[in-house]
């Protein structure tokens, strides 16, 4: 029995950690939903192009790894500011539903074209870190970096949001977006900052999945829907709220896992999700 | 006569633009689901699994899938019409479903093989061409006359919904929910009534799929990445109109093959690449879709006075 | 200051003012009173750019406002109090305030002002961390009130400040009205409790269905016959 609880306690940790993890991911989709309204459905594949990114720039190019993530954050962001400029606004004034597939389609070109440059290998940074044993348990330490990280990106969100002028003009812009210009704020300018914000977020999240995941076109259908499903779960567009979930969400993989097979421990968290949704349609934190 | 491979297009194209024509159902009226690779997942993997391991004639295993999927739409259905959850919300809840359905699929890994997917067992024994009580055909001209009938089906179907009553209804709702239930239109027994008709027939889509290619994969039959796929096939070739989910169909197809006679393989994703860009560029300035908006210039063009259409582009959710 | 010269503008499709020309000298408190629709929000509104004025003019201290997109009509010197207050209601009191102080002359003086504002509403330093959306009516009011002055103003459009309040707290706040023209600030209120508004005001138009009907200082609105039956029941 004791072993039993030690494996048991060593899956609630990796839940914990996990969370902070997704708890990063879904912060950008809020942040951009909570600003502009929008879902980005092709979120994860923004996600992919920065680990593409500091693959590439760290094993072709042979940069240091911090220079190769630091690039690799500015390059989503740009993207991020690219797919608002050149693919949503053109849609902002359309029905909601036409923002969500136009990204949609954007998800599947991602993945296309991920696939006709880069080819579908999946590809590894080639970067080992040891495991950390606490007593009988042992901890990637790529996961606990990641989440540090995690928890670092987000007091940093957090600090920006609560302490900058433009972080209130972006909290108060999701609050009442129409007399932002009687503040002197221009909406279409937020919305750029928010989008850089969003795409420099997926960025960081790369960052930190590649570290421990091995980078393919694909890779963006295993935690995507998942951080949709965070930030619906905890109330599109409050950071909280997908904080709240995120971690909740993950102790269902994680514990489920253990207890079952991996995958059942997903389908738990999902099935979990739609309890969730029919008790409380507009998510943990969220308004109607 | 038709050579082997043209005539497997042909089925492809008539299947899918079905499974789209399927989905297009609720998608025309405000209801767009991410979540239609359940439907189609269910339908497919339960005649295989029923006549691999349990024996069952896939004409059976279809009426077992049908009433799987019934349910799984009811009890997806109900509580999402009436705790009013649309839009962004309910693209999303369908989405969670077609990922359990693929996950399920893949958890089940002993009986359904998992990621590697599963082939029905052949009931072609000594050279035999067809197994009517299998529904295994070898010869492609009998899949071919299958298919038509169920995608014939499907436009009558169609058209049935399309005259009835309940597509105005349903209009109506997908316009102003709140007007429509203040006249009396009961709202969630109209959306659960098409949401089963497009779940129903998605299922057989499955079915037919699995019993034609005699393989089933999470992946290309569950699933967000096949969801969305039918989702953009019906938009792509126009889903306002009865054959626009059919064009889109062979659109996807066309170009898939005409991009690899043009290139050979040196460029796998080439085509998909191209779609994706178009389906961005058709969403930006042709939410119509191809035959949408084609027919928009037609009759711009003979100045005729237009049918009644449901808004100018996706409806609300 | 603010001269309106013959502006029309629409509103939702349908035609909202007609040549209506508004003059607001330095340190003046005007009103533009009248019915509801008559168009006094859209005026405001046009006044701060939010809608553009279909033809006319308008000039703040003899410049053009026609090309000043919204968002730089702050910093252009005039501030806009929305009606119904709109504050961003999960954002605390203090940090309402410092949305005020956005433009970038602003958040240089923010100290300054904030203690200024502090000073005019001493109630709202008490509540400065509170989530404006659970303030009263009345110091809702205030608050934005206050925001608007942040951004130190020339012009300081208030529309309907007494909308939705208890005559108690109306009260309240046409004095603090009076205490900010006091100081000096000029000041366009629309309103239509017309009694309390022409007792801060100097001056006042009469705005009936998108078109100035008469227009003269607070004294004579108060005397004329029309008004006194039309408006005040009497």
């Amino acid at each position: 029995m004791e072993v039993f609880d030690i494996f048991l306690l060593e899956a609630i940790l990796n839940g914990l950690l996990l969370g902070g993890l997704l708890a990063l991911l879904s912060l950008g989709l809020n942040l951009v939903f909570g600003v502009i309204d929008v879902v980005w459905i092709c979120y994860a594949e923004l996600i992919m192009c920065g680990m593409y990114a500091v693959y590439y720039l760290h094993v072709q190019y042979h940069w240091p790894l911090i220079a190769a993530m630091v690039a690799a954050i500015v390059v989503v962001a740009v993207l991020g500011v690219i797919l608002h400029q050149c693919v949503i606004r053109p849609v902002l004034s359309a029905e909601p539903i036409n923002q969500l597939l136009v990204t949609g389609g954007v998800l599947f070109f991602l993945q296309a074209a991920a696939t006709l440059v880069f080819g579908i290998e999946f590809r590894n940074l080639g970067v080992t870190l040891p495991s950390i044993r606490l007593g009988e348990m042992s901890f990637s330490a790529a996961r606990l970096v990641a989440f540090c990280v995690a928890l670092a990106g987000m007091l940093g969100m957090y600090l920006f949001l609560t302490r900058t002028y433009l972080g209130t003009a972006i909290r108060a812009i999701s609050q009442d977006r129409a007399i932002m210009p009687l503040m002197g704020v221009s909406p279409a300018r937020i919305f750029v900052v928010a989008s850089a914000l969003g795409g420099a977020l997926a960025g960081l999240g790369a960052c930190v999945l590649v570290l421990q995941y091995d980078v393919h076109p694909a890779i963006g259908l295993s935690f995507g829907p998942i951080t949709f499903l965070i930030c619906v779960m905890g109330g599109l567009g409050s950071m909280a709220g997908g904080f709240i979930a995120a971690f909740v969400f993950a102790q269902f993989i994680s514990v489920g896992g253990f207890l079952f097979q991996l995958e059942w421990g997903y389908v738990f968290a999902f099935a979990f999700f739609i309890a969730v949704m029919f008790w409380r349609p507009q998510g943990i934190l969220g308004r109607r | 006569m038709i050579g082997n491979y043209p005539l497997h297009l042909m089925i492809l194209v008539l299947l899918w633009g079905y499974i789209y024509t399927s989905w297009a159902l609720m998608g025309r009226l405000g209801l767009v689901s991410f979540g239609h690779g359940a439907f189609m997942g269910i339908g497919a993997y339960t005649v295989v699994m029923l006549w691999n391991h349990f024996g069952w004639s896939p004409w059976a295993g279809a009426l077992a899938a049908l009433a799987f999927a019934a349910a799984v739409a009811v009890v997806i259905g109900y509580p999402c019409f009436r705790l009013k959850i649309v839009g962004h919300y309910f693209a999303l809840v369908t989405l969670a479903l077609s990922e359990v359905a693929r996950l399920v699929i893949v958890a089940l890994r002993d009986q359904t093989g998992g990621s590697l997917g599963a082939t029905p067992n052949s009931a072609l024994h000594g050279g035999a061409t067809a197994a009517p009580g299998a529904l295994q055909f070898s010869d492609k001209r009998v899949w071919f006359w299958i298919v038509l009938a169920f995608w014939l089906a499907g436009l009558c179907v169609w058209r049935a919904v399309d005259r009835s009553m309940a597509r105005l209804a349903l209009q109506a709702i997908s316009e102003e929910e709140e007007a429509a239930a203040s006249i009396g239109i009961p709202v969630t027994r109209a959306k659960l009534r098409i949401t089963l008709i497009s779940a129903l027939m998605t299922c057989a889509g499955g079915v037919l799929y699995a019993q034609y290619q005699l393989y089933v994969n999470p992946d290309t039959v569950s699933g967000i990445g096949i969801s969305l796929q039918m989702v953009f096939g019906a938009i792509a070739g126009g889903m306002f109109v009865m054959l626009g989910p059919t064009v889109g169909a062979a659109f996807t197809l066309l170009l898939a093959e005409g991009l690899r006679l043009a290139f050979g393989n040196r460029y796998p994703a080439l085509d998909s690449t191209l779609y994706g860009a178009m389906l961005v560029l058709f969403i930006i300035y042709m939410p119509k879709g191809i035959l949408g908006a084609a027919l928009d210039a037609l009759r711009a063009r003979t100045a005729k006075p237009a049918a009644p259409r449901s808004g100018n582009g996706m409806p609300s959710a | 200051m603010l001269s309106l010269t013959r502006v029309c503008a629409s509103y939702s499709g349908f035609q909202a003012l007609f040549d209506v020309s508004v003059e607001v000298e330095a340190g003046e408190a005007v009103a533009v009173i009248g019915p509801n629709g008559a168009g006094k929000t859209t005026l405001l509104r046009v006044i701060s750019k939010l809608i553009e004025a279909t033809s006319g003019e308008i000039r703040l201290e003899g410049a053009s406002l026609a090309r000043v997109p919204a968002h730089q009509v702050v910093s252009r010197g005039i501030a806009h109090v929305p009606e119904n207050r709109r504050l961003f209601p999960r954002l605390t009191l203090e940090e309402n305030l410092r949305m005020g102080a956005f433009p970038r002359e602003a958040r240089k003086r923010y100290a300054e002002r904030l203690k200024f504002v502090y000073s005019l509403f001493p109630r709202l330093e008490e509540r400065r961390a509170q989530p404006a959306g659970t303030l009263s009516g009345g110091e809702q009011q205030m608050c934005a009130i206050g925001r608007a002055l942040m951004s130190g103003p020339k012009l300081l459009l208030l529309d309907e400040p007494s909308a939705g309040l208890a005559p108690v707290v109306v009260q309240a706040i046409f004095d603090l009205v009076r205490r900010i023209c006091a100081q000096g600030y000029t000041v366009l209120i629309v309103e239509q409790n017309i009694r309390q508004v022409l007792k801060v005001v100097s001056r006042a138009y009469l705005l009936e269905a998108g078109r100035i009907k008469l227009s003269g200082n607070s004294r004579e609105f108060l005397d004329s016959q029309e008004i006194r039956k039309t408006y005040l029941g009497l």
